[in-house]
């Protein structure tokens, strides 16, 4: 009964495979017989023999030009025609002279072997008429018959001329080649600035995207609410910061004296307020008043900080204009004005958010202190409104997107329904949450994480190609962008999946010897995942320099606009030459991986 | 003195790996934990630096609340209590030099860890923490580099880099052959002796306990079932502590 039952369970799953297979050929439409119409095989034929002789090298060519006289119309008496120089290829022309239309034969003696060419009559209005072609033999000789063409005869000789072409030298890039040349260069590059630029956003985002690391991340209630709340008023004094910096730095910029002075101040500002601002060692427990005081001196040296980088980026622009002007070096000076714009374009950015992050750090603290030391009703209390504010906070912001991405352009819908939603929605759940309970900070900001990833990966680098060329215009910048942020998500995701596998123990031993979070990753986890990291960062590399061959069909730069355009001009021997090139760079890349691999593993 | 009182841990899962724990240590005293696998004992000493967040229960150090005390004093409270691991949990990929220079990381400030700075004098204490083991040479080498028991000696190292007033160390030798064993269990013995440091130590072979503790406990399924002396484990004790079945061995 046993078996019975096996046989038919073992049947059902045949059929059911069956069909499943059977459904997806049909789906796909799997079918030999349009590959069997002799007219689809010889065009594919034709396009592998195209793919087989890629267009890569030329050679200069010299023509060959020989010789020999005729006479059109025969003279009473015959023709007397000069012997030929036989040192060199030479013609004989039998009969010396004919009629128009007659058939004559042309005879070459040492020619090059196995070459053809074209045998022209050229009259004295030098109209060249091609009569034939001519192949010669292995020997260098070749017997062809040509007719004469239908002209008025005239006393003169004219010619019979055969041009033979050979190739002078050794090979040369052809034009395709070096168009090919140039992309290729400029896709490794796209790639190589997208793979390093998408690697530095991915680590930081690997971490809080490492399960391992965040579940443990818990805080309760109030230092949620309370960092949810400073986080925007940190972000607005650090933009605030940022533009008081920008100014006292454009009173420096004003004039060199002022500049080198500034140059010279502002680093050194900073650098002794962070010696009183970090003591390297904490060995006391500090007193509130040292603690302002250290306060003070980082924010001086913040604000010092940021003076000196706005006054660096100033002068590495300025240094680029002046390195722009020899032609040389046109490229390294472009990149000085860029790197400058850049700082000072991003730098307002950055100290916002860090300024966001140290307030809501140190909010949290505070909540952490509220909750251990305040009496219950009070700390419900406080909890209460704080988790009210927090959520009116985080529905308006939500609020604020979905006005500016549809135009409702009715508050009531923009700012009193989120307001009034969002209070609710903390009210309950700081009514529901046991007082001292703690709220998984950790696993949201992972699973957002996640999320945010997962839609980033999910859209193909070729959408965002052309999402970006709307923004800095057609151009391998674009594409840059675009595998930058492609990079990002997938890295994300690879990292942190490494991140997940190290080994525990490690991490156990620094956490014990009282190292704070920060410390147990630069000294736990990075030594750990330094080899996987720099393989799949070698990896991504790879992939963009395959993706870029996409993101040149959206106008995203690089090779793939070479390969697009051959492929639609139907010019196959050309996009071999870029398919070949892309190979070339794969193969090294995984051999220059490889290296890596072993010196840092 | 180390006081603690009713200890519970639950895990997620439903374990009960403390149940009811409650007993003293005095200041400079050798203690062995011991009890079969999965009695408790590491549970024990990780709730202690609070690797482990107690279901219930009291600890006190000095009179000070590590059960209730927040991040900031956990910090300074974890950076007095070294911890040896039976995997010696060294980072393998870095040198012996910064797996021991890490046990200052509850001393440096963590904004000069982003840069991988330490004072100067760390970096001397260092290099004497690691001669004092005698593996003083061995600095520059990867710590995978190294063999188990040189392994634990770097451990050792970075737990006295932290100027310990009390060192867990759980299941030291455990992973090393007896020779070696010894060897680790009387640089715990001298630094005992010598410094006055508090150790608690969990340990399965009794002949070592014997050897080097002032006093026992034992845990059977999170319970204390035995304090005393090791000398008075006779074997109706022993079998109180291991089960019916337990055979001694060594």
């Amino acid at each position: 009964m046993k078996n019975v039952n096996k046989s038919i369970i073992t049947a059902l799953i045949v059929l059911i495979v069956l069909i499943v297979y059977a459904y997806g050929f049909e789906v796909t439409q799997v079918n030999l017989e349009t590959a069997r119409q002799p007219r689809r095989q010889e065009s594919f034929v034709r396009i592998l023999r195209a793919l087989a002789h890629p267009d890569i090298f030329t050679y200069e060519q010299s023509e060959v030009v020989v010789d020999a006289p005729i006479v059109v119309g025969c003279p009473t008496g015959g023709v007397s025609l000069p012997e030929p120089d036989k040192t060199g290829p030479y013609m004989l022309v039998t009969p010396g002279c004919a009629e128009p239309k007659a058939e004559i034969t042309v005879e070459g003696f040492n020619f090059a072997p196995n070459v053809s060419g074209p045998i022209n009559f050229i009259p004295p209005s030098n109209v060249t008429i091609q009569l034939g072609n001519f192949q010669s033999d292995s020997a260098g000789h070749f017997k062809s018959t040509v007719t004469l063409p239908n002209r008025q005869p005239v006393p003169e000789s004219q010619t019979i001329r055969s041009i033979t072409r050979a190739n002078v030298g050794g090979p040369k890039l052809s034009r395709n080649g070096r168009d090919t040349w140039g992309k290729i260069v400029e896709t490794v590059f796209l790639a190589l600035l997208a793979t390093t630029f998408g690697t530095l956003f991915a680590i930081p985002v690997s971490f809080l995207a490492a399960k391992n690391l965040m579940k443990d991340v818990v805080s309760p209630l109030a230092s949620v609410a309370l960092s949810l709340i400073a986080w925007p008023i940190g972000i607005g004094i650090g933009w605030l910061t940022a533009r008081g910096a920008h100014w006292i730095s454009e009173r420096f910029g004003q004039t060199t004296v002022l500049l080198i002075a500034g140059l010279i101040i502002a680093p050194l500002l900073t650098y002794f307020a962070m010696r009183i601002g970090l003591p390297p060692t904490d060995t006391r427990t500090p007193t509130p008043r040292q603690r302002l005081g250290r306060f003070g001196a980082l924010v001086v040296a913040a604000i010092a900080g940021i003076v000196a980088a706005l006054l660096v980026s100033q002068v590495i622009s300025e240094f680029g204009e002046i390195v722009a002007k020899v032609p040389a070096l046109e490229f390294m000076g472009n990149f000085f004005v860029t790197v400058g714009d850049m700082v000072s374009t991003f730098l307002g950015l950055v100290v916002a958010l860090a300024a966001g992050a140290v307030l809501g750090g140190w909010a949290e603290r505070l909540g952490h202190r509220m909750t251990d030391s305040l009496p219950v009703p009070a700390l419900k209390t406080f909890n209460l409104i704080l988790a009210a504010l927090a959520g009116a906070l985080i529905f308006l912001t939500v609020a604020a997107v979905i006005e500016w991405l549809y135009d409702f352009n009715n508050p009531l819908y923009v700012f009193v329904i989120p307001g009034i939603l969002g209070a609710l929605a903390g009210l309950l759940l700081a009514a529901r949450l046991p007082h001292k309970g703690s709220l998984p900070v950790g696993l949201t900001i992972y699973n957002a994480l996640r999320g945010l990833m997962n839609i980033l990966r999910s859209i193909e680098a070729f959408i965002w190609a052309i999402i970006f060329v709307v923004l800095v215009s057609t151009g391998p910048f674009a594409g840059t962008l675009a595998l930058t942020l492609h990079t990002v998500a997938a890295l994300g995701k690879l990292y942190s999946e490494q991140v997940e596998s190290i080994m525990p123990g490690p991490l156990e031993a620094i956490k014990a010897t009282g190292a704070t979070r920060i410390q147990t990753i630069i000294y736990g986890v990075i030594p750990q995942i330094i080899p996987p990291y720099i393989s799949f960062t070698m990896y991504r590399w790879d992939i963009n320099v395959r993706m870029s061959t996409i993101i040149g069909f959206a106008g995203g730069g690089g090779i793939g606009f070479l390969l697009q355009q051959n492929i639609n001009l139907l010019n196959y021997r050309a996009a071999s030459t870029q398919m070949i090139a892309i190979t070339v760079v794969v193969w090294l890349m995984d051999y220059l991986s490889s290296v890596l691999r072993e010196k840092f593993v | 003195m180390l006081q603690i009182q009713n200890l519970f841990k639950i895990y997620d899962g439903g374990v009960q790996a403390l149940y009811d724990v409650s007993f003293d240590i005095p200041k400079g005293q050798f203690l062995a934990v011991i009890g079969l696998s999965g009695s408790g004992k590491s549970t024990l000493l990780r709730c202690i630096n609070r690797l482990v967040e107690p279901t219930s229960g009291k600890i006190l150090w000095d009179d000070m609340d590590i059960t209730a005390a927040s991040q900031e004093e956990l910090r300074r409270i974890r950076r007095r209590i070294g911890m040896v691991f039976q995997h010696f949990n060294l980072v393998h990929r870095s040198s012996v030099l910064t797996n021991v220079l890490a046990g200052r990381q509850g001393y440096v400030n963590p904004a000069w860890s982003l840069i991988n700075r330490f004072p100067k004098e760390d970096l001397q204490k260092a290099h004497a923490q690691l001669e004092r083991v005698g593996i003083g040479d061995k600095f520059r080498h990867r710590a995978d580099e190294l063999s188990g028991g040189q392994q634990q000696r770097v451990g050792i190292a970075r737990a006295m880099m932290q100027e310990p007033e009390l060192i867990l160390a759980d299941e030291p030798v455990a992973s090393l052959d007896p020779v070696l064993a010894h060897s680790i269990m009387q640089h715990l013995e001298k630094i005992n002796q010598d410094l006055g440091v508090t150790v608690i130590c969990s340990l399965h072979f009794l002949d070592l306990v014997h050897r080097y503790a002032d006093r026992v406990v034992a845990l059977n399924e999170g319970r204390l079932v035995y304090d005393g002396l090791p000398q008075d484990i006779d074997d109706a004790r022993f079998k109180e502590i291991y089960g019916k079945e337990a055979e001694r061995v060594g």
